[in-house]
């Protein structure tokens, strides 16, 4: 009974982060045009965008290799993996022991190189440019998401989400400095990796101010589609992620029943909201920094991720 | 069995000389490379099935050779079996890949005869139990791979790096000479007698410290590192792979068996300038492969920020060690240990696929290369394996040694020093940010070299390589996936080496649910590399069987659309030193004093507009040519004595005469 009913959740928690990463981006998409006093597209705008992506033919480069067509498939299998290991509206995930905090990051970051290699694959400019300036960035975010994850497995005692997200969620933690410090790490981080306004605009179509979308440019059709998705699903991922360490509220225990875990689904359907809505008032009220002004604003996070650390060797109750 | 070891040793001894009649017969080359492939079998098999099987390994010989009063003498323990294997799959790989490069060889005289001297000495090195004969091999070692690298000595680059490269190891060499003295002074040279001493604590010390000079300058550590780019890559490829992937590792055993085994308990500060040499080692050395844009000095370069990882994890062994926690000491000895297999096995396959590449095509430069993945679909998958593993990103090998290294650093606020607990955060993220420039510098190298449109004629019409050196590189591939997704394996095997030198073993992992690695508790953390790798196939074919099957597996082939303007000139493609243009704009500036200078003529002038880029090495100019200077004046001061007259030299040896007698006399 207990083995049927983790695997319907972990099954629950696939179809979940899938279907509605979407949704997310829909949102966050209908609140920043709000705020601007646009009227937007409809919410469920990035669903019709995939399906009609997926209907339509591939165009491909003509000396496009064959990794550039296995490629979208990778990075949507990783990302897809990395996102259901993620606690959403419960902790007892099956296999949440596949792969701990720094693996997701590890895979994420697989999925980062396969298309970075993309972006090189037809042998275009734009396709150059986009692929150096995003390991650029990486090349910050990632060790200031990785000191971030010590300063919190520091504190919670284990690299391990489940437990991370259930140790969060005691009377053990209280406010501390360091946390504080990491959740801002964490912010910029998520902004820099999801290619977010200020680091990079995920609406842009002028060549030169873009990272992600350069890289990209050589696809279409079902590949667009599942690149598409897969950012859409690190976007959701890296909410999920500031809410299961950050805001653990309400997020059902390995042992809930069925009431509690659909109680703990509706909370996390508001704090996506909530986060979103940040989210897009952030964007709309920053402007987007120039590249080199980049390495300036991660610098930050890898120095309060850095403090954050060092503050827990320091003292255990900072 | 030992027995059979340095049987295989003398069989590749005996195939030194060979090598010089071999080297002017026609099929020469595959008899001594197919010879050398069957010792390095041999002793790998043996090797690895002691490691295994035999438990409480420990088997002695001694040789009437050496030293009369001394013989010597040989010891097969764990650290010695394990880095046996470690050593002579790196020769099986290498030997084999030979089989095929070593025809292109011009000149085979000049490689034939020194490369199983240099594989028996390095296995010599790892079987010796007495400092004479390691001290000899590790000097043989290093002149035999001397002799390889000016084996192309037309080039007067590879004559500077072998003058460069002879100079360091003759320094490396003195000071594990002074290390060994040290400890022999109340024991003798025989390994068994320096374990049963008790010398003092400052005596210790400085034996530690001359040890990591010795084994780091061999290893690369910065700031010792200036010889290792410029002679790895002047090597043949198969011995720069030897070189990289496994003499770096017989100086990594050099070092933990003089500071693990012969050295008593360690004292905390070790463990400090171990972890403060070895985590800027591994930024630093990444950030240099990522201004490079030959590739086997990129990968040259990146040994070093692997040695960095590999010495940062020894760092923190040493460091668990002193205070007591030893559980912990086993947990980073092993990440160290597995990080020195997993080393061995990418960066031999990545410097055979420069090799098949330079064969292919005749370049070294990534800048004239690009394209290779349709013209070299095989060699291709084998360097992206090597890719992908190298930059610690799973389901691979790099990332289970890394992740570990990872673990043990998240247990270090136990650590009761203050300095360490100031420095090992500081470590954690210099080693972060080494991961994340690994991944850029290979991203560069596969994407300039295999990616793209070629970007000369040689690249256009380059082939794939024979099926030897094939081979060799997908067997090294396969490793480095079985690795990755069998960690439990690779760390069960390596707990009599940790019980030996650290005295304690991480928890037995096979036999763990569904293969999981779990290095402290499961709470804590624990990993599949297994179940990761089947997650994300099963996930990508199901995505891509069902989108074919629902939605639409229509394929066009088109002109590249790059926003409207595609411009056929290869040219127009992002290049090496473009591609780490942003990465040397963030940190280059500082740390190689980067200025990229623009040249533009007047507008009425024909000459050309020039672009270039000064990088300096700042260790080179401030450490190195400081002491190239005061050498050159003392020379210069003492040369005098050359020309002296016969009156003067008598009562120069008079005066000496006297001295010598007068301080004998005090």
């Amino acid at each position: 009974m207990n083995t049927l009913r983790d695997i319907l959740s972990q099954g629950a928690q696939m179809s979940l982060v899938l279907g509605l990463a979407p949704l997310l981006t829909g949102f966050v998409r209908k609140v920043k045009a709000r705020l601007l006093r646009r009227r937007g597209p409809p919410l469920l705008q990035p669903y019709r965008d995939l399906i009609r992506l997926m209907r339509k033919d591939v165009v491909l480069a003509d000396n496009a290799s064959w990794l550039f067509r296995v490629i979208p498939y990778l990075m949507f299998a990783g990302t897809w993996v990395a996102a259901s290991l993620v606690p959403t509206f419960g902790n007892g995930l099956l296999f949440s022991w596949t792969a701990d905090l720094i693996a997701i990051i590890a895979l994420l970051g697989s999925a980062r190189f396969f298309q970075a290699l993309a972006g090189m694959d037809v042998g275009t400019a734009f396709g150059g440019i986009g692929s150096s300036r995003e390991v650029m960035i990486a090349s910050l975010a990632e060790p200031a998401m990785l000191i971030t994850v010590f300063s919190v497995a520091m504190i919670a005692g284990s690299t391990q989400l489940s437990y991370v997200a259930e140790f969060m969620g005691s009377d053990a933690v209280g406010l501390r400095v360091s946390l504080g410090m990491a959740f801002v790490a964490l912010t910029i981080v998520a902004l820099a990796e999801n290619a977010r306004i200020p680091v990079d605009n995920p609406a842009t179509h002028l060549e030169l101010t873009m990272v992600h979308e350069a890289m990209v440019l050589e696809y279409s059709g079902r590949h667009l589609a599942l690149i598409d998705l897969s950012s859409q699903l690190k976007l959701l991922l890296y909410v999920s992620l500031i809410a299961c360490v950050f805001l653990p509220w309400g997020t059902a225990t390995a042992d809930a029943s069925v009431a509690r875990l659909f109680s703990g689904a509706l909370l996390y359907f508001g704090k996506l909201t909530v986060l979103g809505f940040l989210l897009a008032v952030f964007e709309t009220s920053i402007a987007k920094m120039r590249v080199f002004r980049i390495p300036e604003f991660l610098g930050a996070a890898l120095m309060l991720a850095l403090l954050a650390t060092l503050l827990r060797f320091v003292s255990g109750s900072l | 069995m030992i027995a059979v070891a340095l049987w295989s040793v003398a069989v590749l001894l005996a195939l030194a000389p060979a090598g010089v009649v071999l080297s002017t017969v026609p099929r020469g080359p595959i008899i001594l490379y197919g010879g050398c492939l069957m010792a390095t079998s041999a002793l790998c098999v043996t090797a690895l099935s002691d490691l295994l099987y035999v438990p409480h390994l420990t088997q002695s010989a001694i040789l009437p050779i050496g030293l009369p009063w001394l013989g010597a003498h040989f010891r097969l323990d764990a650290l010695s079996a394990f880095f046996l294997v470690v050593v002579n799959l790196g020769g099986v790989a290498a030997s084999l890949f030979a089989l095929g490069y070593g025809r292109h060889e011009e000149s085979p005289g000049r490689v034939l005869p020194f490369y199983p001297a240099y594989l028996a000495a390095m296995n010599v090195v790892v079987l010796a139990n007495d400092a004479f004969s390691f001290l000899v091999a590790w000097e043989f070692m290093s002149l035999t791979s001397w002799a390889m690298v000016v084996s192309h000595h037309r080039e007067a680059e590879n004559v500077r790096a072998g003058y460069v490269y002879l100079l360091m190891a003759s320094f490396g060499t003195l000071t594990l000479l002074l290390a060994f003295g040290l400890l022999a002074s109340g024991a003798g040279y025989d390994f068994d007698a320096i374990r049963a001493s008790h010398p003092s604590a400052a005596l210790t010390g400085m034996a530690a410290i001359l040890a990591l000079l010795g084994a780091g300058s061999k290893a690369g550590l910065v700031p010792l590192h200036a010889w290792l780019p410029l002679a790895h890559p002047a090597a043949p490829s198969h011995v720069s792979g030897l070189m990289s992937g496994v003499m770096t590792k017989v100086a990594v055993y050099g070092f933990v068996r003089i500071v693990f085994d012969l050295l008593p308990e360690p004292m905390w500060w070790w463990s400090m300038v171990v972890l403060l040499v070895g985590g800027p080692t591994s930024t630093l050395g990444v950030l240099y492969a990522l201004m490079q844009r030959d590739i086997k000095r990129v990968l040259a370069y990146s040994t070093i920020e692997n040695i960095g990882i590999i010495f940062t994890g020894l760092g923190l062994a040493l460091a668990f060690k002193a205070e007591g926690l030893d559980w912990v000491a086993a947990l980073a000895f092993t990440a160290a240990m597995l990080h020195v297999f997993n080393h061995a096995l990418f960066k031999s396959l990545l410097f055979f696929g420069a090799g098949a590449v330079l064969g292919a095509t005749g370049e070294r430069d990534m800048e004239k290369l690009g394209g290779l993945i349709h013209r070299m679909p095989k060699t291709a998958v084998a360097v992206l394996v090597g890719c992908v593993a190298i930059s610690a990103l799973p389901p691979f090998n790099g990332f289970v040694s890394e992740w570990l290294t990872f673990q043990a650093i998240l247990l270090s606020p136990q650590l009761s020093s203050w300095g360490l607990k100031l420095v090992i955060p500081a470590v954690g993220g210099l080693l972060a940010l080494a991961a994340a420039f690994a991944a850029a510098c290979f991203v560069k190298l596969y994407g300039v070299s295999f990616l793209g449109r070629p970007r000369s004629d040689a690249a256009a019409s380059a082939h794939e390589t024979d099926r030897f050196s094939l081979s060799a590189m997908l067997m090294l591939a396969a490793f480095c996936l079985v690795a990755g997704i069998l960690p439990g394996l690779f760390i069960d095997a390596l707990a009599p080496v940790s019980k030996n030198m650290v005295g304690n073993v991480m928890p037995h992992q096979v036999g763990l649910q569904w293969l999981t690695i779990v290095p402290i508790a499961k709470s804590r953390s624990s990993y599949n590399g297994l179940l990761v790798f089947v997650f994300v196939a099963l996930c990508g074919t199901a995505a891509a069987s069902a989108i074919h099957r629902f939605a639409s597996d229509r394929l066009r082939r088109a002109p590249a659309w790059d926003c409207g303007y595609p411009d056929p000139n290869p040219t127009i493609q992002y290049s090496a030193s473009s591609f780490s243009q942003p990465i040397r704009r963030v940190f280059g500036s500082v740390i190689f004093a980067a200025r990229e200078i623009g040249e533009m003529p007047p507008p009425s002038s024909p000459l050309p507009a020039r672009f270039r880029i000064e990088l300096r090495d700042l260790i080179w100019d401030e450490l190195y040519a400081p002491i190239a200077i005061v050498i050159g004046f003392a020379t210069e001061r003492i040369n005098i004595l050359q020309f002296l007259s016969i009156r003067r030299y008598l009562t120069l040896v008079f005066v000496a005469l006297i001295v010598l007698l007068l301080v004998v006399a005090l």
